[in-house]
């Protein structure tokens, strides 16, 4: 993040058919916009879906995105987030490595602090589902990394605007 | 609904939407359209190379104001069109590109002659679409043609894999289409328009710059009115030449790299902008921070995103261009009944009249001479294609265009070869005015085939060809900047083309002074066949008035000594 810069959660509804994703994908590649993170899903009205889309910018980039996201045709509306009054989630899955009993008691317990899931565990991994705003996901990485993560999904944000504002 | 195929689909929805002509080639994948048409009353216009059959359908938009169509089979045929498509994209020209496509079966297998061409035409287009049934075909044919000739136009392509074109289905032809995201911004908002009349009104030195965008909305009568009310002069873009008359006494011309002296000192001095249809592209204004640092700036354009894209205006209106003018028009006519002769418009008679007839500093050179020679020939609804190079740049300069959608030129692009065949296609919209291509050497080579379409579908445009033997602009810009080091521009081993043109069983001539050309031209544009006038001239002739790249518009060169 660059002076000036700050994060734009951009919820923005398309039509959800072929090659929607790529035209979008596409407009931010050719006019050198960068996607800090993207969450593609349907929502409760059919043949629409919600791309959740996260960018740092300054004020006027983050205009021209919005302006260029919303000229798209298949973009039917891009709202942006009101970062003081959102449900931010995310989720990650991740494997961990258990070296003895004593990372695997330490493990459990950081899991029960942090409320995850233990999905699967082998002799010597297990995996954990993190669910909760990036920065919950970003601390449980950090507290685990001298485990040895083996590897890691993470879905990128989906958001919602709080209340009854839509 | 009828029995039908995708293919005949296609071709009655094309006749629906009012399409009397198509330029393009034939090949594998497409045939099953080719063989509907063959039943059409569709005039099909055989170009010699895709990329020709798209210029030639942008030359045809932009002189008609209708969407222009054109065809090709996948893979290469595809690929070809690629740089019409782009080139139209970058002067928001109306084009319908339809490619055919490897039969559903074989998508992704890469098999013969098949290649993503939505993927690639992407990024240059307004929107592409795919029917993979043959009754979803009537519908995308509305769709691209409400997309691509509304809003901000645009080239929309349609691409039909084969089975598609073959399938037999009940099929209706739809009146109208929904598009739930395309919402084209119409009306400007009122208090917007007060605000603009205002400053207007209350501005010393307003001036007028017109682009593309008030040829494309039909808009010129508004925007005349307006300057004449205010006394504003107008300055344009290049694409905007002709949506403000140059021989009118507010007329100062283009503005930009290769503007008139008189628009780019104007436009340094005003203290109200107001920027119509335009998009402030570099070549327009120079270094964008320089641009009308002092004056207050109002922007409108039917494109939300243009409004601050490259600088930001004091008041933005998103708005279809002639709406806002006219209701710009009216609030300006509640306040103001007339207005008298001002400082300002004494100014802009005396800057004229030190620039206008025009030799900044030099005897007018020969090339000048000959586009000056064009415009006295050539009536006001004549129209002017250009190449790319100094060709281009001594038509912005010199060439006066008086009337909308009469001058077509590459501007966004810069494609050289873009006007000839865009001329054929003007020619083939407007078959009762004479059309001229302004070309260089260089740029003709590109698209010279175009001969044969001129000659085998009766389509007489005439081409001037400045022939200095060399890619000129190029050249001039080695001589200025890189020291006289002369790379890869010579034009040697060219043919003679008067014999060429002969050859292609059109007429040839040249032309070694004026007055012969005078003459030549002359017959020319009467001719029934297509004429080439190849005018030898010295390639050592530089277009000056220049502002170098990366320069303010206040930075203007008259000739090698600044730079
Ligand atoms: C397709 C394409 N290739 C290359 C260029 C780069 N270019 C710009 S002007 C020019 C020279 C044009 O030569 P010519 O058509 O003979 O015109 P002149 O400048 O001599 O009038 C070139 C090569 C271009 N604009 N378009």
């Amino acid at each position: 993040m660059r002076l000036n810069e700050k994060l734009y959660t951009l919820s923005t509804i398309v039509e959800n058919k072929p090659g929607v994703l790529f035209r979008t994908a596409n407009m931010f590649r050719r006019r050198g916009f960068n996607i800090e993170s993207i969450s593609v899903g349907t929502i409760e009205q059919d043949g629409l879906s919600r791309m959740t889309i996260t960018v740092y910018a300054d004020e006027d980039t983050a205009e021209q995105i919005i302006k260029q996201l919303s000229k798209l045709i298949d973009v039917i509306k891009v709202n942006v987030l009101d970062e003081t009054d959102i449900v931010k989630r995310e989720l990650a899955l991740i494997k961990i490595q258990i070296q003895d009993s004593r990372s695997l008691t330490e493990l459990t317990n950081y899991c029960n602090i942090f409320r995850n899931r233990i999905i699967d565990v082998s002799p010597d991994s297990m995996i954990v589902e993190v669910t909760g705003t990036p920065d919950k996901v970003d601390a449980f990485v950090q507290l685990v990394q001298g485990y040895g993560i083996r590897e890691m999904a993470r879905t990128g944000i989906t958001a919602l605007q709080r209340g009854s504002k839509k | 609904m009828v029995k039908m195929s995708g293919s005949q689909a296609l071709v009655q929805g094309l006749w629906s939407e009012g399409v009397r002509a198509i330029f393009g080639i034939p090949g594998g994948q497409i045939m099953p359209v080719y063989d509907a048409l063959y039943d059409s009353e569709i005039r099909h216009i055989l170009a010699r190379h895709e990329q020709c059959a798209a210029h030639m359908a942008d030359g045809y938009a932009r002189a008609s104001g209708h969407p222009g169509v054109c065809m090709a089979t996948s893979g290469p045929g595809a690929t070809n069109l690629v740089t019409g498509i782009a080139t139209a994209y970058a002067d928001s020209s109306p084009i319908v590109a339809i490619t055919g496509q490897v039969a559903k079966p074989f998508i992704g297998k890469d098999a013969f002659q098949e290649c993503d061409t939505i993927g690639i035409v992407t990024p240059i287009t307004k929107y592409t679409l795919q029917p993979m049934e043959p009754n979803e075909i009537p519908e995308a044919i509305k769709k691209a043609f409400l997309i691509a000739s509304t809003g901000r136009p645009g080239p929309v392509l349609i691409d039909i894999p084969r089975d598609v074109q073959t399938g037999v289905s009940d099929i209706s032809i739809p009146d109208k289409v929904e598009i739930r995201g395309y919402k084209p911004h119409i009306k400007p908002h009122p208090l917007q328009i007060e605000r603009a009349a205002d400053l207007l009104l209350n501005a010393d030195k307003p001036i007028i710059w017109s682009g593309g965008g008030v040829i494309i909305a039909n808009a010129a009568p508004q925007l005349r009115a307006i300057a004449e009310l205010l006394l504003a002069p107008v300055v344009t873009s290049l694409i905007g030449k002709g949506s403000f008359p140059e021989n009118h006494p507010l007329s100062l011309g283009p503005i930009g790299m290769h503007g008139r002296p008189e628009a780019n000192k104007m436009v340094c001095e005003t203290d109200c902008l107001l920027a119509v249809g335009v998009r402030f592209s570099d070549r327009s204004t120079g270094r964008f921070d320089e641009f009308c640092q002092d004056a207050s700036i109002i922007h409108i354009d039917i494109d939300p995103a243009e409004l601050g894209k490259n600088k930001k205006p004091n008041l933005p209106i998103v708005a279809d261009v002639g709406i806002a003018l006219n209701e710009l028009l009216a609030a300006i006519k509640r306040k103001l009944a007339k207005r008298e002769e001002t400082a300002w418009s004494k100014r802009v008679e005396e800057v004229k009249e030190q620039f206008q007839n025009g030799s900044f500093g030099e005897s007018k050179g020969y090339q000048p001479q000959i586009v000056e020679k064009i415009r006295e020939i050539l009536p006001s609804n004549g129209i002017l294609t250009t190449e790319v190079g100094k060709n281009q740049m001594w038509g912005e300069l010199y060439y006066k265009v008086i009337e909308p959608r009469t001058w077509i030129t590459s501007t966004g692009l810069g494609t050289m070869g873009f006007g000839f065949p865009a001329a054929v296609g003007a020619k083939v919209a407007k078959p009762d005015v004479p059309v001229v291509d302004l070309a260089g050497d260089g740029s003709f080579r590109m698209t010279e085939n175009s001969l044969a379409v001129c000659v085998d579908e009766h389509i007489p445009v005439t081409v001037v060809i400045l022939n200095n033997s060399s890619l000129g602009m190029v050249e001039q810009w080695q001589r200025l900047f890189h020291d006289k080091r002369y790379s890869a521009v010579k034009l040697s081993g060219s043919p003679d083309f008067v014999k060429l043109a002969e050859a292609y069983g059109a007429q040839g001539f040249r032309a070694q002074s004026i007055d012969e050309f005078g003459k030549v031209f002359k017959e020319a544009i009467k001719s029934e066949v297509a004429t080439v006038i190849d005018c030898p001239v010295a390639s050592e002739e530089d277009v000056f008035p220049f502002v170098p790249p990366g320069r303010g518009l206040k930075d203007v060169l008259y000739g090698a000594e600044g730079v």
